[in-house]
């Protein structure tokens, strides 16, 4: 990490192009350290896209781009990351804790034994997820929110300073949406651990939100919370009309018209 | 009854040169297949072993047919078909049309080549079902160095495979060449399905290369462990098959195979039903 910087994440000036095609472009926004942010757009923004920016696997075709005040670059340690998809794993032949472990240096080559400690790690991240109890079993035979644990702690075992989470709310019934929301709150807590996590409804975050990168036609901005929690940028932000509803109690939601 | 059946010189097919070569080389066969299959299960190639093991139909019968050693033919053809199924399949749901369409091309230019290759009647048989007893020293020779070769390249990718196999984008994140080393294992399974066609057959070599490592991951989900089994399952299914075909007259491939299926048909069994207990 760039001891001088405040920022986990910015971007000045900054585009991204696919194939030839601009994704967004005229991105100019700092986010600080230990900042919980939604990343929002319609779909096809380039949402998951500027997550493989920082994460280094794909260029900027202009402009620049830092993590904690260093260019990105491929196997940032700093970073963990929960990607969307598990449907190309075999889930019948691995446990739990061999997912997790594989985070604990997985990527060197040669021969290497996993150290008791490594196991120890691995345990205690499953332990902070609340998934301890899922450690030994195969994960075919875990249910999906305790699917999405195993993820989160496979991204958390190496204490990175950046969690990076997509989509990790979908496909998931109420309760265990409702169990990774917590679980997310309690990692919240910890202002040393900046949060992005790719969301397509904002109201189960609302209450743990500290801001959220929008992607409004094809350019990225960074709002605290209040600011984004706007009836007239979230219509033009899902291209549908959305109400935002504050209750008396001080809960706030959002409603489609 | 069984009694009957035992051939009286048993002891000295035992002991023969012949039978120690196919002991020798059974050996170095389970433990790379063995270790290669582990992959291949995890990853979900079993077709595309399948389908490379298939291609050494064209390969030997090629190879016979422009007179080149039997290996170079298998090992050329299965790379080629190895880096097709690589390169058209990346993605799982790819790879069951780009593995099947080569399989049927190669089996039919096998067809083609074993036409123009005549006066070869046993050739053919020999590529489909193999012929453990055949083996020459020098051969040994060859596989030995490709146990070498596949051993050392696991020895050196091992956990970032494993790690790019079983999180692929999580794996791509932490700066593993997550495509790169897909392209290169199946290379690596296809000179596994080299090394393992004279022994047990295009046909048959499923059972080698697939078969015990779908049995030991039936026992255990852990990694290390889950590779050694697959490896003593293989060695097992070899040893086992090669003193009975001693035993009997029968086709020592018949015995490999047999004993292979059965243990991973009493493990998978077994699994599911734990499995379905403990839900």
């Amino acid at each position: 990490m760039n001891a001088g910087t405040s920022s986990a994440y910015a971007f000045e000036g900054a585009a991204v192009a696919l194939g030839g095609q601009t994704v967004w472009s005229q991105a100019d926004l700092s986010v600080p350290i230990g900042d919980f942010a939604a990343l929002i757009g319609p779909n096809g923004a380039g949402k998951t896209t500027m997550l493989r920016v920082l994460l280094g696997q794909i260029p900027l075709s202009a402009g620049s781009c830092t993590v904690f005040g260093d260019p990105p670059r491929r196997g940032n340690p700093a970073i963990g990351y929960v990607p969307q998809h598990y449907d190309e794993m075999d889930t019948d032949s691995i446990r739990a804790i061999d997912v997790v472990q594989l985070a604990l240096g997985g990527e060197r080559w040669g021969p290497r034994r996993s150290s008791s400690e490594d196991d120890d790690r691995a345990y205690a991240a499953l332990e902070r997820v609340g998934a301890a109890h899922v450690a030994r079993r195969r994960l075919s035979q875990v249910s999906g929110g305790e699917q999405q644990r195993v993820a989160i702690a496979q991204a958390l075992v190496s204490e990175p300073d950046l969690l990076f989470l997509d989509e990790p709310l979908a496909n998931l019934d109420i309760t265990s949406s409702h169990d990774i929301v917590e679980l997310l709150r309690s990692l919240a807590t910890d202002r040393q651990l900046s949060m992005l996590v790719v969301v397509h409804d904002l109201d189960p975050l609302v209450a743990i939100l500290d801001g959220a990168v929008h992607i409004l036609d094809g350019r990225p901005h960074y709002d605290p919370l209040e600011t984004v929690l706007d009836s007239d940028l979230l219509t033009r932000l899902y291209r549908a009309p959305v109400e935002v509803i504050r209750t008396a109690d001080g809960d706030v939601f959002t409603k489609g018209r | 009854m069984f009694a009957a059946l035992i051939q009286e010189n048993w002891y000295d097919i035992l002991t023969s040169d012949f039978m120690r070569r196919a002991y020798i080389g059974g050996t170095l066969l389970a433990i790379t297949g063995g270790l290669i299959g582990y992959f291949v299960v995890i990853r979900r190639l079993a077709f595309a072993s399948h389908a490379l093991g298939h291609l050494g139909m064209p390969g030997a019968t090629g190879a016979v047919l422009v007179g080149l050693p039997l290996t170079l033919g298998l090992a050329v053809f299965s790379i080629a078909g190895g880096l097709a199924i690589g390169v058209l399949g990346k993605r799982a749901a790819d790879r069951e049309v780009a593995t099947g369409s080569i399989l049927a091309f190669s089996i039919g230019l096998g067809l083609a080549f074993a036409n123009l290759v005549s006066g070869q009647s046993s050739l053919l048989t020999n590529v489909l079902f193999g012929n453990l007893l055949a083996i020459t020293a020098q051969q040994i020779w060859v596989f030995a160095g490709f146990s070498v070769v596949l051993l050392a390249a696991l020895a050196v990718i091992a956990r970032p495979l494993l790690f790019a196999s079983v999180a692929p984008e999580v794996a791509a994140a932490r700066g593993i060449p997550v495509g790169g080393l897909g392209v290169l294992f199946v290379v690596m399974m296809a000179l596994a399905v080299t090394m393992a066609v004279p022994f047990v057959g295009t046909l048959l070599l499923f059972a080698l290369l697939v078969t015990p490592a779908a049995a030991a991951l039936a026992i255990t989900p852990r990694p290390g462990l889950a590779s050694i089994l697959s490896v003593v399952i293989a060695l097992v299914s070899v040893w086992g098959g090669l003193f009975l075909s001693a035993l009997f007259d029968l086709a020592a491939s018949f015995f490999i195979v047999t004993i292979a299926v059965v243990i991973w048909l009493v493990a998978t069994i077994v699994h599911r039903r734990g499995t379905t207990a403990a839900l």
